[in-house]
């Protein structure tokens, strides 16, 4: 029987602490805030998976704010592209499942992890499909704090210049960065505002709740000619009592009492559903 | 007298993308510098244009190239490899999107603009990054060539193009990426030289050989990573003293290349880098900052006479 989205983002977050606190490294908060969004792209949106990732005609998904990378781990497993058992050497001598995606690891797009790439590198998947005359669609996901990064506002031009209605970019935006909320840091707001002005049609939705993302990307793009964002708007740490909203849980590992509190809480969330 | 290597590049890619579709140009606001106003005239579909975002322009160039694209990344080499340095690390090396950058008015051609519009760092920081081959062609023939050869490549390539017309060295010998020219052989000094310092390289050689019947080996190290390191065992195997000549510093670059390898492999030849000192560069067209650090036929083969011991009245 088909799990349900619901039951798939517990057990996604179960997975991802699990592999964390085995690392004893991660970016637990931020990957705990983006795993519904991967869910539902993954489980409901994208046409991509282990049997055509080799078609030009795929969608695209490049994570820009690669250090979470734990929660891509664990979704490109569920989908089959490679057994979750090779998660267990996250961060290990060698292993090609370290702390930022790379193309080693099947299903990886692009090889992420300095803050401020993915949206050029999209830009041009989605002028590639353009000039090819292609419907794939491209997706990234970036962070708030990471719009800081000039480079970003560089390739939301283009994007609007070129009218990528192929191209769907979301922030996860939770509102903290590693060393303060976003806003007392460099403030992004408002970011809605910012990518209007700059072309784009803005919808903003609460990142994790499933149905209403799936409705969000269903209706993708939000306007014909135009490149279109979702400000997904989470809580970083989401699942787990003692880390919502808590600034030291961005790469924070947890005790062994701290992760069976985790790992408790989350089950008991699977039993209520 | 040829015609300046970016005029060859922009040729030679226009001759390209008339067999091939997905040949793309994408460009900074650059297309004029970068002489391709031509290309974009023939080819409006194939020239991509992201404005003035040098960082864009590699990272747009490298999602291009992995939806199946083959890229060109036109801009000028100063700001295209300090500015977007870590989108060519990242999105073109380290992902291994097979993008060919491009730098044009590189070394010192933008010689008055000061040192905000010269590269002299560029083959430093890109030998340090893995998974790139890095090119400066010398003349039109290694320009076409060397053109050709990175469209066919499936890897990340460097070219780095000057915007003075050159003069036509020599066609017979083959161009190849990776191996050095020998464009003349001699037994006393060998001079290896990359991109536009090629040609006063020879000029250096022929005055030495009319002023002291020295005879000179003259090579063309176009490709500066990965090194000709075959051809460099082969000339200092034969003792004679070895002088390298770059528009790059001294520091970090072909030379200091060639000098690196050789001493581990045991060499000790007599050994000069002759480039741009460690300084504040001096300001004037691009001639005349060659003349001011003697990066010229002369000034080469005053190097040359003190490396060989010669006096300059003999």
């Amino acid at each position: 029987m088909k799990e349900s989205l619901a039951k798939k983002s517990i057990e996604y977050r179960k997975r991802i602490l699990k592999y964390i606190y085995k690392a004893k490294a991660g970016h637990t908060g931020g990957s705990l805030s983006c795993v519904d969004v991967l869910n539902v792209l993954y489980n409901r949106i994208m046409n991509v998976g282990p049997s055509n990732f080799d078609s030009p005609d795929r969608d695209r998904y490049v994570q820009s704010k690669g250090h979470c990378v734990e929660a891509l781990f664990v979704v490109l497993a569920d989908q089959g592209f490679f057994p979750e058992s090779e998660l267990e050497t996250l961060c290990q001598y060698n292993s090609h499942f370290i702390g930022h995606p790379t193309r080693k690891v099947p299903g990886v797009e692009q090889n992420t992890g300095a803050l401020g790439h993915g949206l050029s590198l999209s830009v041009g998947m989605a002028i590639a499909a353009k000039l090819d005359k292609k419907d794939y669609q491209v997706f990234t996901l970036m962070g708030d704090g990471e719009l800081a990064e000039g480079s970003n506002w560089e390739a939301a031009l283009t994007a609007s210049h070129y009218k990528l209605d192929n191209l769907c970019a979301i922030v996860d935006y939770n509102r903290l960065q590693i060393s303060a909320p976003t806003r007392d840091v460099c403030n992004t707001d408002p970011v809605a505002d910012k990518f209007r002005s700059f072309g784009w049609e803005v919808v903003e939705v609460d990142g994790h709740d499933l149905d209403a993302l799936e409705a969000t990307f269903r209706k993708l793009p939000f306007a014909a000619g135009k490149p279109s964002l979702v400000i997904a708007h989470t809580v970083k740490g989401k699942g787990i009592s003692y880390m919502e909203n808590v600034l030291k849980w961005h790469h924070g590992v947890p005790s062994e009492d701290q992760y069976e509190q985790a790992q408790k809480e989350l089950d008991s969330a699977l039993l209520a559903l | 007298m040829g015609k300046a290597n970016l005029e060859v590049f922009s040729e030679t890619l226009q001759h390209i993308a008339e067999s091939n579709r997905d040949l793309l140009v994408v460009t900074s606001d650059s297309r004029g510098s970068g002489k391709l106003v031509p290309f974009a005239q023939r080819f409006p579909d194939q020239l991509v244009e992201v404005g003035i975002a040098e960082q864009n322009l590699v990272g747009i160039s490298a999602g291009l190239a992995s939806a199946g694209k083959q890229v060109f990344a036109v801009s000028p080499a100063c700001f295209l490899t300090a500015r977007s340095l870590e989108q060519i690390k990242n999105d073109v090396t380290y992902s291994d999107n097979a993008v060919t950058v491009v730098g044009i008015s590189a070394g010192v051609s933008y010689g008055a603009l000061g040192s905000t519009h010269h590269s002299l760092h560029d083959y430093a920081v890109l030998r340090a990054i893995h998974n790139i081959i890095v090119c400066a062609p010398a003349d039109n023939f290694e320009t076409e060539e060397a053109v050709r050869q990175a469209a066919a490549l499936n890897q990340p390539v460097y070219l780095r193009f000057g915007k003075r017309p050159m003069p036509l060295l020599r066609k017979d010998v083959p161009f190849v990426l990776g191996k050095g020219r020998v464009l003349q052989e001699g037994k006393d000094l060998a001079i290896v030289a990359t991109g536009e310092m090629v040609h006063p390289a020879l000029e250096a050689a022929a005055l030495l050989n009319e002023s002291a019947d020295i005879e000179v080996t003259v090579i063309s190290m176009h490709t500066v990573k990965p090194l000709d390191t075959e051809l460099l065992i082969q000339v200092a195997a034969t003792g004679m003293p070895i002088l390298t000549v770059e528009e790059h510093s001294v520091y970090g670059g072909m030379g200091e290349a060639c000098a690196s390898f050789l001493l581990q492999e045991g060499f000790h030849n007599r050994f000069q880098v002759m480039g741009i000192p460690d300084e504040y560069t001096v300001t004037g067209s691009q001639q005349e900052i060659f003349d001011h650090y003697g990066l010229n036929g002369q000034g080469i083969m005053e190097v040359a006479q003190q490396l060989l011991g010669v006096s300059q009245e003999k």
